[in-house]
């Protein structure tokens, strides 16, 4: 084959590179993965294909949406081998319907209208939304933040994750929409509430 | 099959829709409860802008974009 001397990156400005995105690249594993050790490894990971493959890098393409792409790769890695082993069943229904109860009233209607919110993205602030919004997404709960994420960030579907993770449909339903739940409540006290900021 | 009818009902199929197709008859129940529950709507508007900004945080970390789209 061929190799065509092709413009390859110069090494020195790929470890720049890797250097300044590892802390984007660590934040994303560990709220990914929730485990420090699982996500140093999915970055390192990241990092030696990234160096070994860059004369394969497609200089069309952003260099960060490459190596971003091959992170997804390695934490989908890690939640495989860490996350397969039979564990104990979705854990009890803590309190898990309190949101529910909060938000409804025994007959099943809204206890209070919903709040009219305006596009946090259209806003100047944006920084400070994705860093509440993050906040939000650590704070829900270890499974549910996992699979969470893996449809919001991973975006694979229903099915793909219940492979990946060996778990039934409606478990993993169970769990995104308790997440989804604890989201939004979790948006609307520390943004959306116009006190809170 | 049960027919949902209440706002904690129709706001689990709201959410329930984030994630997997549903069937007509779920459908055809958000869209009639919708139409009289200024509730419901609200929290509707809610779930697509909470769509929305997941999509742009993803854009914003997975790409080079410091800007926000158009
Ligand atoms: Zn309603």
């Amino acid at each position: 084959m061929s190799t065509a001397p092709q413009a390859s990156i110069d090494p020195q400005g790929l470890g720049r590179c890797l250097a300044a995105l590892r802390p984007t690249l660590l934040r994303l594993a560990q709220l990914q993965l929730r485990n420090h050790a699982w996500a140093e490894d999915a970055v390192s990971e990241t990092v030696l294909a990234v160096l070994q493959g860059a004369q394969r890098f497609n200089r069309t393409s952003q260099l960060k949406t490459w190596i971003v792409g091959i992170l997804k790769h390695k934490v989908l890695d890690q939640l495989r081998q860490h996350m397969r082993e039979p564990t104990a069943p979705a854990a009890a229904d803590d309190d898990e319907n309190e949101l529910e109860h909060l938000l409804f009233k025994q007959d099943g209607h809204f206890r209070e209208l919903p709040d009219e919110w305006t596009d946090p993205c259209a806003e100047l602030q944006r920084e400070q939304f994705f860093s509440v919004l993050e906040a939000c997404l650590e704070y829900l709960p270890n499974k549910q933040g996992r699979v969470f994420l893996m449809r919001e960030w991973l975006q694979l579907d229903s099915s793909a994750i219940c492979r990946e993770l060996g778990i039934a449909p409606t478990n993993l339903w169970v769990m995104l929409h308790r997440a989804r739940l604890r989201l939004r409540e979790c948006l609307q006290i520390r943004w959306f509430t116009p006190h809170a900021r | 099959m049960k027919i949902p009818n209440t706002c904690r009902d129709v706001t689990h199929l709201l959410l329930a829709r984030e994630d997997r197709a549903l069937p007509v008859y779920q459908r055809l129940a958000i869209r009639v409860h919708i139409l009289t529950c200024r509730a419901c709507q609200r929290f509707e508007r809610q779930t697509l802008m909470l769509r929305g900004a997941l999509r742009v945080w993803r854009e914003h970390q997975d790409h080079d974009d410091p800007k926000p789209p158009r």
